[in-house]
């Protein structure tokens, strides 16, 4: 079946960045040898901006460490070597069948990635569910957005991360933004933002006086794992001091009553104390909230900082009070959203890679959901599988008696991002089978049987949904290199031999007319939605079941039952790991500008590995000197769980109590040896934020120093 | 309904345990304030299954409050609505305006006013404290009761009545220049009222706060226009049929509509002695928090533990939460050994947190070093107490821009800083600022694209003269957008004829 492929004309192909969920808009223009140009292109997301990121995107195009050959060892402990497709793909499919036969169904698992089209998010659940008819499939988007999900479904009834166009932000007068460094994660981001020299507002909740909380006019520089006390603590001072709006209260929400008696025990002497934010602090934070929702309007924004926490759900759904009580949600330039990190991190929620999901967002234990999409699969609704189990809990499970024996991986790199990453690493390695699907040998990709080079953004055509639930044509600029397939090829070719030779339409555009009918009536309904008016550059937004999307949700009423949002009383709690005198200091984690996620990609442009060529741990001056540190030098982060190698960087940024890590690099540079896998009992998010921690100097220094320990 | 001990395996198996460990079926709870009312919402969130029966008494009429914020409410700062505190009335038997007038420990049941009993297999005194009013002539009438004017603060009865007669008066003069008194006064000075504060010590909270940090508060409470008297002792409350003044051992007569006592309290511990457990100042506990019969057990104000003074939140909530911890958990080795206490004066435009040890002694302690910095005209005083690099004691007068931050550091007992000027003034940073007009020469001007001044620099001498020029040349701007001004300036400062490099 030949792709659809719009020109590949020197004119340049409009699409979008490879990487975060901002997606900006680009031409790339192929360039005659390989390879293309990127030029920012106009588009309300980024506003013809670029970071440094998307402006040297094209470069993976042409890496040399492309994979372009399926690899494949013929035992555990041989080498991987080239081998054709059909022995890959035949011995993928009679692995699986095989492990299928011995150990049940659920024996092999899938799992995804936030990255990956809408198309291949949704073809991956079809294959788990249909053509492996398997529990088990997940996807990285748990490490992610799962948290805020669970929150804003709960309270409003549906999880669009921005119920909004991201441009409303620009009218807003005041925006909070919890545990979001944009200026950093998405710097095109911060032109909808207030910044110097208007009269808006911005405040910044952060650990660390990031980029983004200098360029704010309030930074509350608040304790790891302690922004649902702030929550709570900014809306006692709100009620405390008559700023709620009482008619909204009434009118579209339940279940405040017992939130205002849940917050009183939150006074602002004692949040202080808590959270580390001064009173006066937290008092002008809600002030700056009020005077902005009548200066064009308020919005709080919350991301992964707040979230990626044992009690993730509990503190969005604080922040969703605050929002609440100050009658944000539904208003003009005003309202409550999650900042969604990876480049389809929206749509690849709502499409089933979840284990709990099925496409359009709908709910595997929903008898109605399962009827309907059964119908659109032509499969009897019994036959699929119920929920799996959820990314941690399935990567724990790995090789395990009751766990799957066999996985298979398109678009994540859990050896480097899952939380205590030398656990996941056992894990797969326990496994007898692993097949894993990428662009180059990443880490995980090492650790497996057979790998399938495949097709990467510019390669290929599809849907990607942003931010703002805003749905974007991805296009195909210039031609894979050869030897490669795109990941639906690869889905339908293991189909067929997996008995499947119907319903796994390797054209992009198949899949998303199938996508649409599957997800039409669901929370995330697509039904409406054409590939014409996606060509257009029509501004696109789901729920979109006819003629019309949403750009802004919640106007009048809220998806739920009674068309009410919900309250709801939660408790801040310390994290899962407090420090002590073993490992006395707070360890935080999260991105650096110049890379990307597990780093996969953008360890392999050059620019970009200049400016960050590796791991670092950040401290205050003042504990490095305590500690005998000097600015530049290797040292050694270690908690309970593991440790990782870091050079050490000054910044009187961070709290004395607090260092900071990124998580870009693989091997032993991984903050993720050491970071801690407890759950968030809802999302089943881990708790990547916050964990305890000691810094030690490298071996060879600690020998000479101790040399009895060696 | 025996109440037959839920014997744990664990515990029957250790052949030293001092005293057979297992669930309660029945715990009653005597006292709704902070310490009991916390009690019974600590062990409801952690009594999942449900196996633990909960019984709230409270003495007073009303739903459990935060009796923490009644200076708020006096202030007008929060309605009384919102000081109500959370209980989880599915898990737990709220039985308010019951007081307990007994216990019967043979049959381990309490009597209440209502002449019924509860019985238990545990009881927790949470009882708190009686406000103190010291023996001053005119205080009481013959009845007993306090005389007309004349007000004690501690509950929200004595709240509500202090602030419906403070709408009619005028003039109060506060007894007491502790936490609870200067609250007290800076509510109703914000109310209109002309207030002074009377207090017996040389400086106010003379228990937490140094000589010169009582002064420096004393003369911040004057800025907001009360009349503070240290050294001054009441000896008498003067007026015919209400009280009209207060009378000093100096003689002078200070005129007042109102009279109000915060003396601080006393513990209320009839009931514990009327049952003949060990009494002291407080009901004695030990780590446990068990009374001399262990199956009672104190916490809060009532409660006198060898660790700590009493008086303050932080170690009745704490107790609450150990307490709940062995009362839910057979296998909990949890055990009480103290609070940090940390005082935070809720008054407006007054900042003020103290903590731990302030006043060490500096001729005989060789241990302590303190670290001062004084400025009575700016109305800030900011003194660090440290033993062995660790914050033992703080006061922070004037600001709270570092309270959370040392708070935490004496909450938490870890090391200190090296330089303690950090922890005094969070303005004080020791890394390079990139907006200054200064810049180094390979300063990043523009993250996002990774620009340095130099490359800026080299592109404006090679013919870039305008912002716009450079973005083409360098993607300068093109990220976040905000670096343009910076851009524009810098480009402003170089001159028009620069050669090229």
């Amino acid at each position: 079946m030949p792709l659809k492929v719009v020109e590949e004309a020197t004119a340049g192909v409009p699409t979008h960045c490879p990487y975060c969920a901002l997606q900006c808009a680009m031409t790339l223009r192929p360039r005659p040898g390989g390879g293309a140009d990127v030029e920012p292109r106009d588009f309300p997301v980024n506003g013809g901006g670029l970071c440094r990121k998307g402006w040297t995107a094209a470069e993976l195009l042409s890496s040399p460490d492309r994979l372009t050959t399926p690899l494949m060892r013929r035992t555990r402990t041989a080498p991987l070597e080239p081998v054709s497709w059909d022995a890959a793909l035949d011995r993928i499919a009679a692995e699986l069948r095989r492990i299928q036969d011995a150990h049940g169904r659920d024996a092999v698992a899938v799992f995804g990635g936030g990255g990956l089209t809408n198309e291949k998010a949704y073809l991956l659940g079809k294959f788990a569910r249909v053509a492996l008819g398997t529990a088990n499939i997940d996807y990285n988007g748990r490490f992610c957005m799962s948290s805020a999900a669970a929150a804003a479904n709960a309270a409003f009834g549906v999880d669009r991360g921005l119920p909004f166009p991201v441009t409303d932000i620009a009218s807003a007068g005041a925006v909070l933004l919890v545990g979001a460094n944009v200026a950093e994660t998405m710097p095109p981001f911060v032109r909808h933002l207030p910044g110097a020299g208007d009269d808006r507002g911005l405040i910044v909740v952060d650990p660390r006086r990031s980029q983004t909380a200098r360029d704010a006019d309030l930074h509350l520089q608040v304790t790891p794992g302690t922004d649902l006390a702030l929550a709570n603590g900014l809306l006692h001072i709100a009620i405390a001091e008559g700023l709620i709006d009482t008619d909204y209260i009434a009118a579209r929400t339940t279940g405040f009553d017992e939130v205002r008696r849940n917050v009183s025990a939150y006074w602002p002497e004692r949040v202080e104390r808590i959270t580390g934010v001064p009173v006066s602090e937290q008092r002008a934070a809600v002030r700056m909230l009020a005077a902005g929702r009548a200066n064009g309007g308020a919005m709080v924004l919350t991301a992964r900082g707040a979230e990626q926490h044992s009690k993730g759900v509990d503190t969005v759904r604080a922040f969703i009070n605050l929002a609440l009580a100050l009658g944000l949600p539904g208003r003009p330039g005003s309202g409550f959203g999650s900042i969604t990190g990876q480049g389809n991190g929206q749509g690849g929620r709502e499409h089933g890679q979840k284990a709990d999901q099925l496409p359009g967002y709908r709910r595997i234990d929903d008898p109605d959901a399962r009827a309907h999409v059964a119908g659109v699969w032509g499969v009897d609704p019994d036959v699929l599988p119920g929920p799996g189990r959820s990314a941690q809990e399935l990567i724990e499970s790995l090789g395990t008696p009751d766990g799957p024996k066999a996985m298979f991986v398109a678009g994540s790199n859990i050896a480097v991002s899952a939380p205590q990453a030398g656990l996941a690493e056992r894990r797969l390695a326990a496994l007898d089978f692993l097949a894993v699907s990428d662009l180059v040998l990443s880490e995980t990709a090492k650790l497996a049987d057979v790998v399938l080079p495949a097709a990467q953004w510019a390669e290929e055509e599809g849907t990607m949904t942003n931010l703002e639930g805003r749905v974007l044509r991805r296009r195909r600029a210039v031609a894979p290199p050869p030897g490669v397939r795109t990941d639906l090829e690869i889905l339908a070719a293991l189909a067929a031999r997996l008995g499947r030779p119907d319903g796994f339409e390797a054209d992009p555009a198949a899949v998303f007319a199938e996508l649409r009918r599957a997800s039409a009536g669901g929370p995330a309904d697509y039904s409406g939605i054409t590939t014409d008016a996606l060509d257009s550059g029509a501004a696109v937004y789901w729920p979109h079941p006819g003629e019309h999307g949403t750009p802004r949700l919640f106007a009048d009423r809220f998806p739920t039952a009674d068309g009410r949002a919900r309250f709801a009383a939660v408790r801040h709690r310390p994290p899962a790991e407090s420090i002590d005198a073993d490992f006395p200091l707070q360890l935080i984690t999260g991105r650096v500008l110049a890379q990307y996620q597990s780093g996969s990609q953008t360890r392999r442009i050059h620019a970009l590995r200049e400016a960050e060529p590796g791991a670092f741990v950040e401290l205050h001056p003042q504990l490095a000197e305590r500690l005998g540190f000097a600015d530049g030098q290797e040292i050694r982060v270690v908690s309970r769980r593991g440790t990782a190698r870091a050079v050490v960087r000054l910044s009187d940024e961070i709290r004395l109590d607090t260092v900071f890590m990124p998580f870009h690099w693989p091997g032993d540079q991984r903050v993720n040896l050491v970071t801690n896998p407890a759950l968030d009992p809802v999302s089943r998010m881990p708790e990547f934020k916050v964990c305890a921690v000691r810094l030690e100097p490298p071996l060879a220094v600690a020998d000479r120093l101790h040399p009895s320990a060696a | 309904m025996n109440g037959r001990p839920n014997m744990s395996a664990a515990d029957t198996s250790a052949p030293q345990a001092r005293a057979a460990r297992w669930t309660p079926q029945r715990v009653v709870i005597v006292g709704a304030g902070m310490a009991g009312t916390r009690l019974a919402d600590e062990i409801a969130q952690r009594d999942v299954g449900g196996r633990v029966a909960v019984t709230l008494l409270g003495a007073e009429p009303h739903r459990p409050y935060n009796r923490v914020q009644l200076t708020n409410v006096l202030a007008g700062a929060a309605a009384e609505e919102d000081i109500v505190l959370p209980v989880p009335e599915d898990e737990v038997a709220v039985r308010l305006g019951t007081a307990v007038l007994g216990i019967d420990r043979e049959r381990r049941q309490v009597r209440t006013a209502d002449g019924g009993g509860i019985g238990y297999d545990t009881l927790v005194l949470a009882t708190g404290a009686d406000p103190l009013i010291p023996p001053v002539g005119g205080v009481r009438t013959a009845d007993g009761g306090l005389r007309p004017g004349v007000f004690a603060f501690r509950t929200l009865a004595d709240c509500r009545a202090l602030a419906a007669a403070a709408d009619a008066a005028r003039r109060v003069v506060v007894v007491g220049g502790g936490v609870l008194g200067l609250e007290a006064a800076r509510g109703l000075a914000g109310r209109g009222l002309d207030v002074c504060v009377l207090h017996m010590a040389p400086w106010l909270m003379e228990a937490r706060l140094d000589a010169e940090g009582g002064k420096i508060l004393g003369a911040a409470y004057g800025d907001v226009g009360i009349d503070v008297r240290v050294n001054a002792t009441a000896v008498e409350v003067s007026g015919a049929d209400r009280a009209d003044g207060v009378i000093l051992d100096s003689g002078e007569r200070i005129p007042a509509d109102l009279v109000v006592f915060a003396c601080g309290i006393r513990p209320s511990t009839a009931l514990a002695a009327d049952a003949g457990l060990r009494v002291e100042r407080g009901i004695v506990v030990d780590d446990e928090l068990r009374t001399s019969d262990p199956r009672i057990h104190a916490i809060g104000d009532c409660a006198q533990h060898p660790a700590i003074a009493g008086g303050l939140l932080d170690s009745a909530w704490e107790q609450a939460r150990v307490l709940a911890e062995r009362i839910t958990d057979p296998e909990s080795t949890a055990l009480y050994t103290g609070s940090a206490e940390v005082t935070r004066l809720k008054a407006a435009d007054l900042d003020l947190v103290a903590m731990g040890e302030v006043n060490p002694d500096p001729d005989t302690d060789d241990d302590a070093a303190s670290v001062v910095f004084s400025d009575a005209r700016g109305r800030t005083y900011k003194k660090l107490v440290l033993r062995d690099e660790r914050l033992v004691g703080a006061i922070l007068l004037g600001d709270d821009e570092t309270s959370g931050l040392v708070t935490q550091l004496f909450d938490r007992g870890t090391v200190a800083p090296p330089d303690p000027k950090v922890l005094l003034f969070r303005g004080l940073r020791q890394g390079t600022d990139d907006s200054g007009p200064d810049l180094r020469e390979d300063a990043t001007v523009c993250r996002c694209n990774g620009v340095t001044r130099e490359d800026i620099v080299r592109e404006f001498a090679a013919g870039a003269r305008t912002v716009e020029a450079l973005r083409d040349r360098l993607r300068s701007g093109t990220g976040c957008g905000t670096c343009r001004g910076r851009v524009a300036a810098l480009i402003a400062d170089l001159p028009a004829d620069m050669p090229a490099a």
